[in-house]
């Protein structure tokens, strides 16, 4: 076992992966709850559509990923949250125009570059060849923003998700933590899009939360639980990954479906 | 005269460019139970939004009595689909209704979890601390949202169809707390009511929206009153 994991280790990439990777985890966990409880678990993958868009026309122009998707997805999440208030378009129609919107550019501008070449592939689905030691420094720093800015208004994003009204009645600006919230997702997701993909990333965020809830009935619970479940699906599954050869973001989905199922099924028999 | 908790001086409301509730005056005392009463699409709920500042009046104005700020009302919603499967402490919920005392500081201070403490024992129901909102019965979830809005509030709470969904029991029970809050307190009531039987027995004023009018004026001055006569016969006759 030691030596397994030793081997693991020696490969570089592999460590620019798992260090990214546990961030990302460690913060899409977070925001999971926040997510799932206000009904906005599709907003995570509308927004990696969009960042699969970003991502194409970015490397279509030979500009730095990261630089061009993180500010396209924060926008698109910023417009996402008003339109939806504003009411002209539902929330998940004005997430399916947006998602399938910007993928549809993207695979356009894609095939009169380059074509659907492996990079854009690996947006697709996730590579843990795809972390750059840029990515990793980009992470950690773009982590380290999510996790100071959630724990500082906890309390307040706790108060928003609960009860939107109540917050709004004593005085608290709703509209600016849920674009906090969208923004602090939309950062999540362009990092996580590297590692599981578009199509994959939105699990990340949902199945913590979700699982947790199952098992826990009080917030403080649910959100540490969230991120323990969110850290061991991650390792798990990278370790399948790497032992099998199979896709580091498939891997990881599936570790975190097991654990969804298995943690149902206590709750079901504990007989909650 | 005691002074005025919130006065509304010919408040007209409306909503996606429809008025709703058209030249509304009226005065809530310190100390009233004011229950706001009336048929479906009358405009109650969006009157509870004016009150509570969550919607501009289209003319006139709103105004709370001294020393009552804007965030220090207390709110106790309808119940929303969400919350019922919210997975989180009676405790967080009640000391949630203190944000409002921090600003933007993190945390929760002593001066916060006493008071939290202070409101659960109130409403007796300290015992539920750790228990999940979730796993509660209707009237203890609303006992956890009053807690939470006397944590948030000092004179006066706003409640909005509070005993939606619950069995007549719990209806009952829930009004009679009221009272006696409004009662030993001096806490200023006031709700929007669908339990008519319930209002007019506990409520020392009445507000009556219709269609095409309105009645302000003390529960008994409304049950003399020919719109009550009306309403209430039709009250009956729908059930």
């Amino acid at each position: 076992m030691i030596a397994y994991l030793s081997e693991m280790l020696s490969y570089p990439f592999m460590v620019r992966a798992l260090t990214v990777g546990a961030l990302v985890s460690l913060c899409a966990a977070l925001l999971g709850a926040s997510l799932v409880l206000k009904r906005y678990s599709m907003i995570g993958d509308g927004l990696s559509h969009v960042g699969f868009g970003a991502l194409a026309v970015a490397s279509a122009l030979h500009l730095a990923p990261l630089a061009v998707a993180v500010p396209v997805v924060v926008l698109a999440a910023f417009l996402l949250l008003r339109l939806s208030e504003s009411g002209r378009l539902k929330g998940d129609a004005a997430t399916a125009v947006f998602s399938t919107g910007a993928l549809a550019i993207g695979i356009v501008v894609a095939s009169m570059s380059t074509g659907m070449n492996a990079e854009l592939n690996s947006y697709l689905f996730g590579s843990i060849l795809a972390v750059s030691m840029t990515d990793v420094a980009v992470s950690v720093a773009l982590s380290a923003v999510v996790l100071v800015l959630y724990l500082f208004f906890y309390e307040k994003l706790f108060a928003v998700t609960f009860d939107e009204t109540f917050a709004r009645a004593t005085g608290m600006k709703t509209e600016w933590y849920h674009t906090l919230l969208a923004v602090l997702t939309a950062i999540v997701v362009v990092l996580g899009m590297r590692m599981l993909g578009a199509l994959l990333i939105s699990s990340l965020i949902v199945f913590p939360a979700l699982t947790a809830m199952r098992l826990f009935g009080n917030y403080r619970s649910v959100i540490i639980g969230a991120v323990v479940f969110s850290l061991c699906g991650f390792l798990v599954g990278m370790g399948i990954s790497f032992w099998y050869g199979t896709p580091a973001g498939a891997s990881i989905v599936v570790v975190d479906l097991g654990l969804f199922c298995v943690c149902s099924l206590a709750a079901r028999i504990r007989g909650r | 005269m005691e002074a005025f908790c919130i006065q509304c001086n010919h408040v007209t409301l409306s909503y996606e460019n429809q008025v709703v509730v058209s030249d509304l005056s009226f005065t809530v005392r310190e100390g009233e139970y004011l229950c706001i009463i009336g048929e479906n699409g009358t405009g109650k709920s969006t009157l509870m939004k004016g009150l509570l500042g969550l919607k501009k009046p289209a003319s006139g104005s709103i105004v709370l009595g001294t020393g009552i700020r804007r965030s220090q009302i207390g709110y106790v919603p309808q119940q929303t689909p969400v919350q019922r499967d919210f997975p989180a402490s009676v405790w967080e919920v009640v000391l949630s209704g203190c944000l409002n005392s921090r600003g933007l500081r993190p945390g929760f201070g002593a001066k916060e979890k006493a008071l939290a403490e202070e409101k659960m024992d109130l409403l007796g129901i300290r015992d539920l601390k750790k228990k999940s909102f979730r796993n509660l019965s209707g009237g203890q979830r609303q006992r956890v949202l009053l807690a939470r809005s006397l944590c948030a509030a000092k004179k006066l709470i706003l409640l909005d169809e509070p005993t939606a969904g619950l069995d007549p029991l719990a209806t009952e029970e829930f009004y009679h707390l009221l009272l006696d809050l409004n009662r030993e307190l001096k806490i200023t009531v006031v709700m929007v009511s669908h339990a008519i039987q319930e209002a007019l027995g506990h409520a020392d004023h009445i507000l009556y929206l219709s269609q095409t009018s309105y009645f302000y004026g003390t529960t008994q001055a409304y049950l003399d009153s020919d719109a009550a006569d009306q309403f209430l016969n039709r009250c009956r006759g729908g059930k």
